[in-house]
């Protein structure tokens, strides 16, 4: 085949811009695709946020409800309870909340937007069973500083009553955070994040 | 070049064909007149055998999945239907449950053999890449399919795996959610992994196969003792140290699938659950997402990769040594610096670094699926680091130790 009256130039021109709108197209044509692998609108709706009326809990009491098959604890704790915070902190793995474990709006001493609600997944961080709720103390059988907390009967993880996890324990984390805000005092949104917090 | 059809001037039907479509040729050029070198040992049974596996599990996969339900509610119902009311129904699960452990067993075997004779140094890089390519998808196969019955082994070995994707920085978590299509394992994910265990990845294995067995043909076998029998040549131009891959090896292969298949269907017949280790006992339960068994353990041949990962105290840390304990296999053909290829000429550096990792393969494969001690974390923890270092160090031991001199011809 003869070359002679090509122009290289424009071949090599028309070459690469139908190479790059090929790709393009390409590119336009895999988006469905992987797109589809996303959660479902079904599975999008079984996930939903869930909203709960906490006004009827009273101090020291636990609610539990379900998110995303899990459960997630609410907690309206005392102000005995929360001063117990302080006292266990030399127990703990991570008393600083460093770990990301929490939104950036939960990573407090308490855990928590408002420090005498707890609102945690309950499930351990270490193979997912769901730790009992234990506030009586003392209690030596679990540990000899028991303010409160978590108990899980599994592997005898232990958490304080803020889910930060005790050393010494087969669990590596504290308890799970979730994304939460509150609609109005007395009402949670638990899988949302507060309006203007990423 | 030109390609003149029918080159073997065959006549008749078979030269009707051969006009049209290469039928003699092939023959010729990849079985009755492909030469393999004469001094084939033991180590060379098993790519023939991950073939006849290969096609164990594809026929018995077809099978069941006439049978099979890829949906949560009904996935372990189908698999207990299976089990007790399709005729036979049990021994093509088992053969195909078994065929994966078989499936590891020789594929270790077959690349340790790599390891041995420098089957991977020039000019075999490429069948070594494209086996390693076969080792990651067979990986990912094993995986989506021990998901599919959907026990309690398959659940939360899906969500340990899965959520191994959460440890990458920035878009770990939503990646997570990308690869489950929910927000926990679930039945989008159990569909999809189906999906991609009958369908995507045996395709793709197939045509790595294919292309492992071109590249292979193409520069020819390796030998025990690493040299090249084309140097040596007889007048028709056939190798002295060559023999005719039929009906030499196919024979001989025959007798090695006779062998294996006594071993193999022993462990289908008598001990299909392979002791715990081939068929878990929590995967004779049902998957419940709100309950964990008491120890999770990974199919025994992901058992190093999984002691490795757990050995490193950090989440990304561990995920990133357990994912480059594969794809340093990649680099296998450019960190042997030796002049030989077979660990028979090498010195004695390679021959200790071989014998280290190979015992520290087994140990952490070992100590894998053990419950998690301190003895055991300090074991994987050394073992991992030997692992690494007979790669790592590879350049340095294999050049600056002293090598024998080859033979000119292949010996017994």
């Amino acid at each position: 085949m003869s070359n002679q009256g090509v122009d290289a130039g424009r071949r090599r021109f028309l070459t690469l811009t139908t190479g790059v709108v090929g790709g393009a197209g390409a590119a336009a044509a895999a988006w469905p695709f992987l797109a589809s692998l996303k959660p479902s609108e079904r599975a999008k709706a079984l996930g939903a946020p869930v909203v709960q009326d906490i006004s009827q809990l009273e101090p020291g009491q636990r609610l539990t409800l379900a998110w995303r098959g899990k459960p997630v604890w609410v907690v309206r704790r005392t102000p005995e309870m929360i001063a117990t915070l302080d006292q266990v902190t030399p127990d703990l793995r991570d008393p600083e909340s460093q770990e990301p474990q929490q939104p950036t709006y939960a990573q407090n001493e308490a855990r928590a937007i408002k420090p005498e609600l707890l609102i945690m997944v309950g499930s351990c961080t270490h193979l997912g069973c769901s730790p009992t709720f234990r506030p009586d103390h003392p209690a030596p059988e679990i540990h000899s500083n028991w303010q409160g907390g978590f108990f899980c009967p599994c592997h005898g993880s232990m958490f304080d009553l803020a889910g930060r996890v005790y050393k010494g324990v087969p669990a590596p984390l504290n308890l799970v955070v979730p994304p939460h805000r509150y609609e109005n005092d007395t009402t949670v949104v638990i899988g949302e994040d507060p309006a203007g917090a990423a | 070049m030109a390609i003149v059809p029918n080159p073997h001037k065959t006549t008749g039907f078979l030269g009707w064909i051969d006009d049209r479509f290469p039928l003699t040729k092939m023959w010729k050029d990849h079985v009755s007149e492909y030469y393999a070198p004469k001094n084939f040992n033991f180590w060379y049974f098993f790519g023939s055998l991950a073939m006849l596996v290969l096609v164990n599990q594809l026929l018995t996969g077809i099978f069941l999945t006439m049978h099979y339900k890829p949906a949560a509610a009904d996935a372990w119902a189908s698999v207990e239907y299976i089990m007790r009311d399709v005729p036979f129904g049990n021994i093509i699960r088992y053969l195909h449950s078994t065929g994966a452990s078989a499936f590891f067993v020789v594929v270790f075997l077959h690349m340790y053999r790599g390891l041995l004779y420098g089957s991977y140094k020039k000019p075999r890089e490429l069948i070594w890449i494209f086996g390693a390519l076969i080792f990651l998808v067979l990986m990912a196969e094993a995986f989506a399919g021990y998901v599919l019955p959907w026990g309690q082994m398959s659940y939360w070995g899906a969500q340990v795996i899965i959520s191994l994707f959460g440890a990458i920085p920035v878009i770990g978590p939503d990646l997570v959610v990308w690869i489950q299509g929910d927000y926990i394992p679930s039945d989008a994910t159990l569909n999809r992994l189906f999906s991609l265990h009958v369908i995507a990845l045996p395709f793709v294995l197939v045509g790595l196969v294919v292309a492992h067995l071109m590249a292979l043909h193409e520069v020819g076998s390796n030998n025990p003792d690493g040299i090249d029998i084309k140097k040596k040549k007889d007048e028709n131009g056939k190798p002295l140290d060559g023999i005719a891959f039929h009906p030499y090896y196919t024979v001989k292969d025959i007798f090695g699938v006779g062998v294996f298949l006594i071993f193999f269907l022993g462990v289908v017949f008598f001990a299909p659950d392979g002791g715990g280790y081939f068929l878990e006992k929590p995967n004779f339960i049902p998957a419940d997402p709100l309950v964990t068994p008491e120890h999770i353990t990974p199919a025994w041949y992901f058992g190093a990769f999984y002691a490795m990962l757990r050995a490193v105290p950090s989440k990304l840390g561990g995920v990133l040594v357990m994912g480059g304990a594969v794809v340093i296999l990649f680099a296998v053909p450019w960190l042997d610096r030796s002049k030989v290829r077979s660990i028979r000429y090498k010195g004695m550096l390679s021959k200790i670094a071989l014998t280290l990792f190979t015992i520290s393969f087994i140990l952490l494969t070992y100590y894998g699926l053990q419950p998690p001690t301190e003895l055991g974390t300090l074991i994987s923890r050394v073992g991992t680091i030997i692992y690494f270092a007979f790669f790592l160090l590879m350049p340095f031991y294999t050049a600056m130790e002293k090598t024998k001199p080859e033979p000119e011809r292949v010996t017994g």
